[in-house]
């Protein structure tokens, strides 16, 4: 069998006597999306900081694309295409749209030790940027503040900023949260067009979104997956109703 | 491009402006406006180093007088020792203050927020009280020049009107190289920064080596700057180097308009302009000096430069 593009073995982080992620075993295959669901403090967050490189692991590898990515920082992971968005939208707000956006090209358009042309008038970073603007619906925003964007738009322009990165891998900690149904089902849309074109581990709280998108679904309670396996396995479990969806066995 | 123009504009008119300066002090035979309007330049120059960090980096490094003193303390050592080139003078000012800042620059940068502004104080002072420790350089009384930077038949910069002129030049060239710099990839990076750091990381962005590469062109210029105030006033003390002298720069840099490029050479105008004339009613001036840096933040986000013209974009 081929490795997967993501695969984790052992991984565990405590926080004092909380064992946050407990001998995680994630395998994300080329291409799929994988949801992560769980109850609320089921370790979901942690898992993502952890293969994003901003948690240590107390133990356990993380593999990525074949080779081991535990020890590597944060940038490092990002510059080899593991992008991800924040549960709390984190994007440049004094920058306009389009600066947001240009910035995320400029990480993966070599180093930045370039002090004399421009950024602004640089079309090698400004053109990728438009694009991946309009392809998100916020072509219109270009030359907004991202402060005055609303909440939704603020979600869109950070996926926009990922996506620009050209990521093989793309984290999404609860794409949707905070947002009305319009703007939810939006981002829906959006993240099913990008289906097969990259890998996506998605934790998300709304059901319907995981349902409508999932490849695979991981389910984890406290900071242990429970189960793995195909949507509609996943929601026939009885273990994963009884711990997680909250119904009685019938 | 009209706003980049406007800047441009504004930076041609103030440096007109300073180049006036000699013409206007000779007319109204007021010499000594000469020698207030380079050191007005010099602080400019140190001001807008550490702007650099401070407003474009949103570093707040609290010991910038250090990289002054070590500018300063170069001339100084070296003229002592008989060597009195000028450009083996600026060029060791420049990689002395330089070196330090790369020291200072990977430990301090390994903190942030307040730790951060401790540890350059912290930093700032150690050099304070090198300079103290340093008997056979004058230590605490500090050390006398015995004439300026020798460029040969170049610049006579034991004329002031020259010197002044060349401090204006060195400070054109500052601003117009700050005013690429703070536009260019790295200088938007240096603005995401301070933006936001834990997204440019999760970007991708290796973001230490970025701010530790402005901090040590910060110390730098500022050391630059040291070796233009040895020049003109022919003496160097470890009082360069106190703390708060690096308050001095940081209050010239808020008062004049952070994250601006004119701002600090107006906040150095500004503050000792305003030092000179109010010393001369009160020792007391700077109860003065006080409720106007407070009055100016309190009204304007980007000091004076934020007072006298319209909302930026966010590049300014």
């Amino acid at each position: 069998m081929v490795e997967p593009l993501l695969a984790t073995s052992g991984l565990t982080k405590r926080f004092g006597g909380l064992v946050a992620a407990n001998d995680v075993a994630l395998g994300v295959e080329p291409g799929e999306i994988h949801a992560v669901i769980g109850p609320n403090g089921a370790g979901k967050t942690t898992l993502i900081a952890a293969l994003a490189g901003e948690l240590r692991p107390d133990a356990g590898t993380i593999r990525f694309a074949g080779t081991d990515i535990s020890r590597l920082g944060p940038a490092r992971r990002a510059a080899l295409g593991i992008a991800r968005s924040f549960q709390i939208t984190s994007i440049f707000r004094e920058f306009t749209a389009l600066d947001n956006v240009a910035l995320a090209v400029q990480a993966h358009a070599g180093h930045s030790f370039r002090f004399w042309r421009p950024a602004q008038g640089d079309a090698r970073l400004r053109e990728p940027a438009r694009a991946a603007l309009a392809e998100i619906g916020l072509a219109d925003r270009a030359d907004m503040p991202a402060a005055a964007l609303s909440h939704g738009e603020k979600r869109a322009l950070e996926l926009a900023m990922v996506l620009a990165t050209r990521p093989r891998l793309l984290l999404l900690d609860e794409p949707t949260a905070g947002m009305g149904p319009a703007d939810s089902a939006d981002i829906v849309r959006l993240l099913a067009g990008l289906k097969g074109r990259l890998a996506i581990v998605l934790v998300e709280h709304d059901m319907d979104a995981v349902f409508a998108l999932a490849d695979r679904v991981t389910v984890m309670v406290y900071g242990r997956i429970i189960a793995t396996g195909l949507p509609e396995a996943i929601r026939a479990d009885a273990q994963v109703r009884r711990a997680y969806l909250g119904e009685e066995d019938s | 491009m009209r706003a980049i123009d406007a800047r441009g504009i504004a930076a041609l008119v103030c440096l007109t402006a300073l180049a006036l300066v000699p013409v206007i002090a000779a007319a109204a035979d007021a010499p000594f406006y000469v020698g207030l309007f380079a050191r007005v330049m010099i602080f400019a120059i140190a001001a807008l180093s550490l702007d650099l960090i401070l407003g474009y980096g949103g570093l707040v490094s609290f010991g910038h007088a250090a990289y002054l003193g070590i500018g300063a303390y170069a001339v100084a050592i070296l003229s002592f020792h008989g060597v009195t080139n000028g450009f083996v003078h600026f060029a060791a000012a420049l990689a002395a203050a330089a070196v330090a800042a790369l020291v200072i620059g990977i430990v301090s940068l390994r903190t942030s927020g307040v730790y951060f502004i401790m540890i350059t104080l912290a930093f700032g002072q150690m050099v304070y009280y090198l300079g103290i420790s340093l008997n056979q350089y004058g230590g605490d009384d500090g050390l006398s020049i015995g004439r300026p930077s020798d460029f040969g038949g170049l610049v006579d910069l034991a004329d002031p009107t020259i010197l002044y002129y060349f401090v204006l030049a060195c400070l054109a060239l500052f601003l117009c190289l700050g005013g690429r710099a703070v536009r260019s990839r790295f200088g938007v990076l240096l603005q995401g920064v301070r933006s936001n750091e834990r997204r440019m990381v999760a970007l991708g962005f290796p973001v230490f080596r970025y701010k530790l590469a402005a901090f040590v062109i910060a110390g730098a210029v500022c050391g630059v700057a040291g070796a233009l105030f040895a020049n003109l006033t022919l003496f160097v003390s470890p009082g360069i180097m106190h703390w708060t002298r690096s308050g001095e720069i940081m209050m010239m840099v808020i008062l004049g308009g952070i994250g601006t490029l004119l701002g600090p050479v107006l906040g150095a105008a500004v503050y000792l302009l305003l030092e000179s004339v109010l010393s001369r009613w009160s020792e007391h001036w700077q109860a003065i000096l006080g409720p106007l840096l407070i009055i100016v933040v309190l009204f304007s986000k980007s000091g004076l430069m934020g007072l006298i013209r319209a909302p930026r974009p966010p590049h300014g």
